[in-house]
């Protein structure tokens, strides 16, 4: 590990300017403290941002701003989310431990690195961690990495449950720059890799998350995650689900995907052929499979797109039953 | 039966209980090693000058400056006494440093520089370029081509498992200290005479002045079974910066260095009459090994004692590939081989319409199919029987696929399990004080298995003395010579020199105690000499309910169930953890263990427990295991058999057959995971 400075920010803005480039804010640590002792990350400077007063979550607008530095266990517990939108609660719950969550916080869960074997092995190439120098993984080993989205340059996933509930939820994040405040929508926040997967979004160096705003949802809401293990594991394939149904059609819908790219995926062309449609199963099979035409998938990770087509004609099957059951 | 808590569970949950590197020692240096980064090739330099300047880095040790070590029968000791590079990952050099942070940055910038060899490390490419004529025959009985090929019914179906990771929770770490010629280490092994005497031998001195010192171990399963590097390594930085050491291994560190499971690819071929009577059977296995360390797994020991069958055929071919020493893990030989047996035996079953238990109990042998020995005791039958009852077996529809249960399939599976007798000779001492209190001393190791608790019932017994009387000594070299723990064989072994000794020592307290005491000290080399010709192998059997996702793949286990014979046991509460810790290590290795080769670099590309991943408390659910009365008198004063490895035995195959019946979907690679099951649902 190489030696860093170590700063307690006092204010945002303070925290803000400490930032000197070779600098990280400092969250829970759950994931930046591993990736230092293995070298991953090398920054001069930790900044650490858990004291700063964006520890709430506040109802405003009809949606719900929760703050950059609340803790992962304290939102998934949270009487409000879990009333109104479930599947943030649910997305939460999927990921790490218990230990890990009350750890984490909500801004450190957005920023998370791939868990890719050659990007967290500083003795290989990896274009993400070492731009230019390859990517090992396409022709290696990537079962679990991504089919939808990537490039020659990268096959990485993003590993974030809780980013997915968030991208099918429409939030935005709230960052704070050297030119003030501003709202990223999280589709606008996270990139593909392209010719450059050095960057996982588009924050400008120095850019603080200081919350998440969600919009209203008004549907049923509901997250599944499919991993080989019954717990503490990263996604092979999971989806955040949104459903309002009348008279038999669905008036609206969001699905999202994780552990298929290098973002969080947002079913767009699904949610197209959904609106509108009868909600039935023959309906959201057609849907997902429109989704999956973009699929790619790799040597090892062909079984991911059966996987992610079953799983989103599932969840959307049991969300319908379990609405038209409170219906009734 | 009476039954003890472990002795030293309050210490180990208050943190008293000290390992090996938390030793408190004044002035001690820090350790890192540093990996090769080649799959193979030559050390060209190694840029030690520009870390010896950076502040607070006392020494780098390499082949460059390394002092001449004695060899010993394992490559893996012979450290920094070669410029070669075997495979990645390899330890090839060193810092030591005032404190563990420097040493850890000083060993990341150490440059290291290779001339690199092309290389070969994956298993399933080797193999497809060999012949029949590499393999070695283990058992030849009968014709057992001919019997294959006229069988009414047979199986022939090839099974894999991946290389697969002790990883215990303590890494394998040392302190050393040097006191002239004299050589103290704590370090976490499954031996310390063992230990001992490989240091003695690598350092050329006295093993009367070298000191083991491994009270407390927090597990090896048999990655600590022989020395390690860590030790060697070490002892040689003490020596070199003329202070005390720490030295551990990070979990990173300990994928490469520290030993594996071989992957296996393993053919079986069962012939049997209609009526599912075995006349074939035939075993072959082949298996990796590193290019300086051999090492047989010896997946077809096993099969040469588990169903008659007059017709037999085992084999095993070792592929020398650029990779990392295979070793000792988790009941070696007989946990990958059967689950090949196990699943063929289901195939049989299946093919026949024969229930798999009566097709099992119709193969049980009369005498040891492998020479004809009698059994010491055999209860396979009676395990299955026992198991099947308790199940609720009788209801099971055979037919794959028939219990669904909305979007999920529910199956049920069966598979036996065996472990053999071993006893190795041990010495043991045992002391009897004027206030009634006694001391048991052995060498013996408690890599958290119970082995501490498990010898103060031997000796209690033995002295027909309360257990609160009683104290026994082990971890450290100093006390009387003991065997390794591992092959199961602690209890037996070490319970046999500690209630011999016991029983001597009570002999003499016919008189009053003198106040120095009365001590005697007993060796069972000449008993186990004398021991009469028997087949001695526990047996059991594995229950196993699964439940299989329709739209996924994802595999649950509701209901484990195993049913053991292993004689008699000694204490039941720590007996039960094992067994319940094997069953769920057989889990894990059904599901998910999977340790991945690197095609284009060489080593393991997964080195965490977030990328090898083991089974959490979510994954375990209806567990139980259960053991039959079984009196054996060709055992041991104790009537044990060992029950360290026989609950991991089996129950990887059981789990596959209850997917096969779940699903009708026979998985043949290991671990069944989503990705190889969802494709066939």
């Amino acid at each position: 590990m190489r030696p860093f400075a170590y700063a307690r920010a006092q204010s945002a803005d303070e925290a803000v300017s400490l930032h000197d480039g070779d600098t990280h804010y400092l969250g829970g640590g759950t994931n930046l403290v591993d990736l230092m002792r293995l070298g991953v990350e090398r920054p001069a400077k930790l900044i650490d941002v858990t004291r700063l007063p964006y520890d709430r979550i506040e109802e405003n607008g009809g949606g719900l701003f929760i703050g950059a530095a609340v803790c992962n266990s304290d939102l998934a517990a949270d009487r409000t989310v879990r009333d109104r939108y479930p599947v943030l609660a649910e997305a939460v719950l999927a990921g790490a431990s218990g230990q890990i969550r009350n750890k984490a916080t909500v801004g450190g869960n957005l920023l998370q690195r791939t868990r890719c074997s050659y990007f967290q092995d500083v003795t290989k190439p990896c274009n993400k961690r070492d731009p230019g120098s390859g990517c090992p993984a396409r022709e290696g080993e990537h079962h679990n990495l991504a089919i939808l989205g990537h490039s020659p340059h990268c096959v990485a996933t993003h590993p974030s449950d809780m980013a997915v509930a968030l991208t099918a939820l429409d939030a935005s994040v709230r960052v704070l720059g050297s030119a003030g405040e501003r709202g990223v929508p999280l589709s606008d926040l996270y990139r593909l890799p392209g010719d450059d997967p050095s960057r996982d979004t588009t924050l400008e160096l120095g850019d603080l998350i200081t919350g998440i705003q969600t919009p209203p949802l008004g549907m049923a809401s509901r997250y599944r995650k499919v991993r080989e293990r019954a717990s503490f594991a990263f996604a092979l394939v999971s989806v955040a689900v949104a459903l309002d149904i009348a008279d038999g059609t669905v008036r609206d819908c969001r699905v999202a995907l994780g552990g298929v790219a290098h973002r969080p995926w947002r079913a767009r062309r699904a949610e197209e052929l959904l609106r509108g449609a009868p909600a039935t199963e023959a309906s959201y099979l057609r849907a997902a499979q429109a989704e999956l035409e973009a699929a790619r998938p790799l040597r090892d990770n062909g079984f991911k797109v059966p996987l992610a087509t079953n799983l989103i004609v599932r969840t959307l099957s049991e969300l319908t039953a379990s609405e038209q059951g409170d219906e009734s | 039966m009476r039954s003890l808590e472990r002795v030293e569970a309050r210490a180990k949950v208050t943190g008293a209980a000290r390992y090996a590197v938390e030793y408190p020692v004044e002035n001690a240096a820090n350790v890192v090693a540093v990996a090769a980064t080649v799959a193979r090739g030559e050390i060209e330099s190694v840029g030690a000058e520009e870390v010896l300047a950076l502040p607070g880095v006392l020494a780098v040790l390499s082949c460059e400056n390394a002092p001449k070590l004695q060899s010993v029968d394992d490559a893996e000791l012979e450290v920094f006494q070669s410029r070669r590079v075997a495979y990645r990952g390899q330890l090839v050099a060193a810092v030591v440093a005032e404190s563990l942070e420097t040493a850890r940055a000083a060993a990341a910038r150490l440059r290291i520089g290779y001339r690199a060899e092309d290389h070969h490390v994956l298993l399933e490419d080797a193999s497809d370029d060999s012949d029949d004529s590499d393999f070695s025959v283990d058992i030849e009985q009968g014709d057992p081509e001919t019997a294959f090929a006229g069988a009414a019914v047979s199986v022939d179906a090839t099974y894999t498992t991946p290389a697969e990771h002790n990883n215990p929770m303590e890494p394998h770490a040392t302190l050393a200290a040097w006191d002239g010629d004299e050589l103290t280490v704590h370090d976490s092994n499954q031996g310390s005479t063992t230990v001992r005497d490989a240091l003695a031998q690598i350092f050329d001195l006295d093993p009367a002045r070298v000191h083991v010192v491994s009270p407390h171990v927090g597990g090896g399963f048999g990655s600590k079974g022989t020395p390690r590097p860590t030790v060697v390594l070490a002892a040689m930085a003490a020596r070199a910066v003329g202070r005390p050491v720490k030295l551990a291994f990070t979990r990173q560190q300990m994928f490469p260095m520290t030993g594996y499971r071989t992957p296996t690819i393993q053919r079986v071929r069962l012939g049997a009459d209609a009526d599912g009577t075995l006349t074939t059977i035939v075993h072959e296995v082949t298996q990796q090994a590193s290019t300086i360390r051999d090492f047989d797994e010896g997946a077809t020991k096993p099969m040469r004692i588990m169903y008659r069958a007059p017709h037999r055929r085992a084999a095993h071919r070792l592929v020398r590939l650029d990779v990392p020493s295979p070793s000792w893990m988790r009941a070696p030989g007989e946990c990958p081989g059967m689950w090949a047996l196990e699943s063929a035996m289901d195939e049989l079953a299946v093919t026949t319409g024969i229930d798999p238990v009566e097709l099992r109990v119709r193969n049980e042998p009369e005498t040891s199919p492998e020479d004809g020995s009698p059994w010491s005791s055999r209860n396979l039958v009676a395990c299955l029987r026992e198991g099947a009852e308790r199940f609720g077996w009788a209801d099971r529809d055979p037919m794959p696929c028939a219990r669904r249960e909305g979007r999920t399939l529910v199956g049920t599976g069966v598979a036996s399990a065996t472990y053999p007798v071993n006893r190795e000779p041990n010495e043991a001492t045992a002391r009897a004080e004027p206030d009634g209190r006694f001391t048991i001393r052995i060498a013996a190791a408690d890599i958290g298995t119970g082995a501490r608790t498990a010898l103060t019932v031997i000796a209690a017994e033995a002295l027909k003395a309360e257990p609160d009387r009683v104290t026994v000594e082990i971890g450290d070299s100093d006390l009387p010579r003991a065997s390794l723990a591992g092959g199961s064989t602690g209890t037996m072994s070490w319970g046999t020199a500690v209630h011999r000794a016991c029983e001597a020592l009570l002999a003499e307290l016919d008189v009053p105690v003198p106040p120095e005491g009365v001590e005697v000290t007993v060796g069972t080399e000449d008993e186990l000499k004398a021991e009469e010709k028997y087949a001695r192998h526990a047996f059991g059997a594995h229950f196993v309910e699964v439940s299989v996702d329709i739209d996924t793949g994802e595999i649950r286990v509701p209901r484990m169930l195993g049913v053991f014979a292993a004689g008699r046991i000694v204490n039941p509460v720590t007996a039960r953890s094992q067994l319940l810790g094997g069953m769920i290590m057989g889990l894990g290795m059904a599901l998910m263990e999977e340790s991945t080769t690197d095609r284009e670099f060489g080593g393991f590309l997964n080195h965490d427990l977030a990328q090898y991943h083991v089974p959490v408390c979510a994954d375990v659910r209806g567990l139980e295991a259960v053991w039959l009365d079984e009196e054996d008198r060709h055992l041991n004063p104790m009537g044990a058999k060992g029950i360290g490895e026989i609950g991991i035995v089996g129950a990887a195959a059981a789990v596959a057959n209850a997917v096969h019946h779940a699903t009708g979907v026979r998985v043949r690679d290991l671990p069944i995971t989503p990705s190889r099951l969802l494709p066939s649902l």
